[in-house]
């Protein structure tokens, strides 16, 4: 017997085009919980999916209680007792829960194969009471909160005598309260001898509940310490690696008055208490990890979903956008996230697509001016470096950097004086980045304040004057871009020590 | 966290088929003090009668909704089974009834099977392919019977008792819904095969992973549904005693309704067998009562579409109430 239940050797993995893993190793003793940590796109997913058998590693060896396996799908790792619980629950919410424990395994009378009901409740409700639950088996899954769920979920592990779970950012989505609930029953499944992986963003996870951290980078092992072995600087420095350098130097532009100002901003389920301001001339990266609720709050900045408390004042007036039109009549636009589902009309042709917000001033005596039209797409086209045959194309047929600049260039028809970008690099490569930069710095010296939701570091610091992080829903740090590091901003966003709101004057 | 708010849970989840069990008895108190002939015995089994064909038919078109499908076709299926049930008997009079069922429930499962096939195979939209085959079965109907209507005088008397007909003092047709009510309620509620037709409505993909087989459950309740189809066009025949290219144009709307007012999701995962004989009977009291009130038949209609648009809008509010008690629950 080896003293691993599990053990991973030299795992890689290359997608086309990206290199996922990269010599990894791991191992998990029984009746531990080992957390993975790591940056976006460190790696960790894939790693869990090759335990999970859901991909299989090019390289790399597994061992099974020092035996040499294989996992070639599902199937096979189900039969090893492995069993993974992930970030999105994966139920059926119009099942009871004592559905979503038992599906596939139903417990059915020998002969009649009729489902025992009664014994498949009760066996429920003895996990749940294990797990310290107190909700009833017969409950709708979709009537209860993530957190309930998620225990659901373990249950459902349980009952197929898992002993090794994975959890995949359980607490993405839970509050406090609810996360120390999750880590209790989580301490209880080790101290039953189950072992337990736990991927988590978050610092406070690492530090309540694991023994040992594995730390990827960018698809490489890092290293494998105790707890006590390593302190937060450390860690903190062993995800991050090198000091990130300017990739792209910061203009330096004249900031003007404050256009924008935000007081205690709440939604109920989503945010609470954000203040911030903004100036013209500006640019402020709002950061924080996916989930902290950077995008709800610009969609009830934009008009796009309510907010219940707080105050938002606008070019000097208070406001409150009940549509997204009111608050482009105002000045203020959105870059959203999903641009193809929300940017851009696809079957469109260009300069339909540019000007569709501001479509009176393309129009004379009410009919629109496909002159105009054409004219205006092509000055923006040529400004924007846009890479098109010609202003007729249809927009599905553009690169998804030139697709980002022809809604650059849409919001730049409307009457702007504040723009809200939505993760704006996000799938776009190095060359339309810079492009896409170079814009952000002509609209900065044009005046317009600007508000840019992103997740990368190199973004965050390069382009940005000052930075507002968000964790779970609140602000945790306002910063000047100019006196903050990297690690700052992380420690914010994770939300350990150092958390204190400084206003970054 | 693990709260305790079952209770509360407890009533928003029942309240669909208590307030729809409330509804039909307040209109059933109101109507009876309208007309006194409403509840008795003959008057409820004339109602029975009449809704028993529409719930029979409600059952499979309830498994198609709960997998996000919708069976536009089954009123076309209905004049097929029983144009060809009814041509059977008028060729071969001797031919024994409970054969004639059996045959149009064959021909409604082979048309099933071919919906099923699009639907589950090849990935047509439900909506689409049913609207397709509702053209086609129609055409057929036609085709076979070559326009001409097959009447009461050309069908043998066991064939026509088989709606008229009685076991143990009941009406046969009354007596074939409870069978099938019962035989479905079994399969839904306490088979394998039953729960995984909700999961595969309830959350798709996950079914999938989880190793379900679903284009084989989503075929299967097509097949269903077109076979009750089949038995429910023999039934038609039979009680009206006349079989023609034009029956039952449309009868799929009422099937849809009668579904939508006993709390079946439209959008797929959920709807009870208890809500759905709710409705069921709900929408053929609507159709017995109105007249015997003298509702101007102009004026019935309308009220029928009022009423199920009330259900509908009652069934966003209660869903709606759920997700905010689900969002409060989460706490910044």
């Amino acid at each position: 017997m080896s003293e691993y239940i599990l053990e991973l050797r030299g795992i890689s993995k290359t997608f086309p085009g990206v290199k996922a893993l990269d010599d990894v190793n791991f191992n998990l003793k029984p009746g531990e919980i080992h957390s993975i940590m790591g940056e976006n796109g460190a790696g960790k997913s894939t790693l869990i999916k090759i335990m999970t058998g859901v991909y299989i590693a090019d390289e790399g060896q597994m061992f099974f209680n020092g035996e040499s396996v294989v996992i070639k799908n599902t199937n096979d790792s189900q039969r090893l007792g492995i069993a993974a619980i992930y970030q999105y629950v994966t139920s059926y919410p119009d099942l009871s829960v004592t559905e979503n424990i038992f599906i596939r395994h139903e417990k059915v009378h020998p002969i009649t194969k009729k489902i025992r009901w009664k014994a498949m409740h009760q066996a429920a409700s003895e996990l749940l009471r294990q797990l310290g639950a107190s909700f009833d088996p017969r409950t709708r899954m979709g009537t209860l909160s993530v957190a309930q769920q998620q225990i659901v979920e373990i249950a459902k592990a349980l009952s197929v005598n898992a002993r090794i779970i994975i959890m995949d950012e359980p607490t993405a989505a839970l509050s406090n309260r609810e996360s120390e609930e999750l880590y209790r029953v989580t301490e209880k499944l080790r101290n039953d001898g189950v072992a337990i992986i736990f991927i988590s963003h978050r610092m406070e996870d690492f530090y309540r509940l694991a023994d040992r951290v594995t730390v990827l980078r960018d698809a490489k092992y890092i290293g494998t310490w105790n707890k006590s072995d390593i302190d937060h600087d450390k860690l903190v420095m062993a995800m991050v690696g090198r000091e990130i350098t300017q990739m792209f130097p910061k203009r330096s532009v004249r900031i003007g008055k404050e256009i924008l100002r935000v007081e205690n901003l709440g939604r109920e389920g989503y945010f609470k208490d954000i203040s911030f301001n903004l100036h013209k001339g500006e640019i402020l990266a709002l950061t924080g990890l996916v989930g902290a609720g950077r995008t709800e709050l610009c969609e009830s900045l934009y008009g796009i979903a309510p907010f219940d408390e707080g105050a938002i004042w606008f070019d000097g007036k208070q406001v409150k956008f009940r549509h997204p039109r009111e608050a482009l009549d105002n000045g203020l636009g959105y870059l959203p996230e999903d641009r193809l589902g929300h940017g851009l009309v696809l079957d469109w042709e260009l300069f339909r697509n540019v000007s569709l917000p501001a479509l009176k001033e393309f129009s004379f005596r009410g009919f629109l001016s496909l002159m105009k039209e054409i004219r205006k797409t092509k000055e923006f086209g040529e400004r924007l470096e846009v890479k098109a045959t010609s202003v007729f194309d249809k927009a599905a047929t553009l690169s998804g950097g030139n697709q980002q600049k022809i809604i650059v260039a849409k919001l730049l028809t409307a009457d702007l004086k504040v723009i809200i970008l939505d993760e704006p690099t996000k799938g776009v490569d190095v060359g339309a980045k810079t492009a896409i930069f170079d814009i952000m710095g002509d609209l900065a010296e044009m005046g317009y304040g600007i508000i840019m939701i992103s997740s990368e570091m190199v973004e965050v610091l390069g382009l940005s004057d000052r930075i507002v992080v968000m964790k779970e829903g609140r602000v945790t740090a306002v910063l000047n871009t100019a006196h903050t590091s990297q690690e700052q901003i992380l420690r914010s966003a994770l939300g350990s020590a150092n958390g204190e709101v400084n206003h970054g004057k | 966290m693990v709260s305790d708010r079952k209770n509360l849970r407890f009533k928003t989840e029942n309240f669909r088929e208590l307030g729809l069990l409330l509804f039909i008895i307040l209109l059933s108190v109101l109507i009876q003090f309208r007309n006194p002939t409403f509840l008795t015995f003959s008057n409820i089994e004339t109602l029975l009668i009449n809704a028993s064909i529409l719930s029979i038919l409600a059952v499979g078109m309830m498994m198609v909704l709960i997998v996000r499908g919708i069976d536009l076709s089954i009123g076309s299926t209905i004049a097929f089974s029983g144009m060809i049930s009814a041509m059977t008997v008028a060729s071969y009079p001797h031919i024994h009834p409970l054969i004639s069922i059996l045959q149009g429930t064959l021909v409604g499962s082979g048309v099933g099977f071919l919906i099923g096939l699009l639907v589950a195979k090849f990935k047509v939209l439900p909506i689409i392919a049913t609207l397709g085959m509702m053209n086609v079965v129609r055409g057929f109907t036609f085709l076979v019977s070559k326009g001409r209507w097959i009447s009461a005088y050309q069908m043998s008397i066991p064939f026509k008792e088989i709606a008229t007909g009685r076991i143990l003092g009941m009406n046969t047709l009354v007596v074939i819904a409870v069978v099938i009510y019962s035989a479905f309620y079994y399969f839904i509620n306490h088979t394998r095969t039953g729960r995984q037709i909700y999961a595969v409505g309830s959350n798709p993909d996950a079914a999938e992973v989880s190793g379900i087989p679903k284009i084989r459950i989503i075929w299967m309740v097509y097949i269903l549904m077109g076979a009750l189809a089949g038995l429910a066009g023999v039934l038609w025949v039979s009680r009206f005693a006349s079989a023609q290219g034009d029956t039952a144009v449309g009868y799929e709307m009422n099937v849809i309704a009668a579904c939508v007012l006993g709390g079946i999701s439209i959008s797929g995962g959920s709807g009870k067998v208890s809500g759905l004989i709710l409705g069921a009977v709900l929408f053929g009291i609507l159709n017995n009562a109105l007249p015997l009130i003298n509702v101007s038949p102009f004026w019935q209609q309308g009220i029928q579409g009022v009423v199920i648009l009330s259900a509908v809008l009652i069934n966003v509010m209660v869903k709606r109430t759920n997700e905010r008690q689900a969002l409060r629950r989460r706490i910044i």
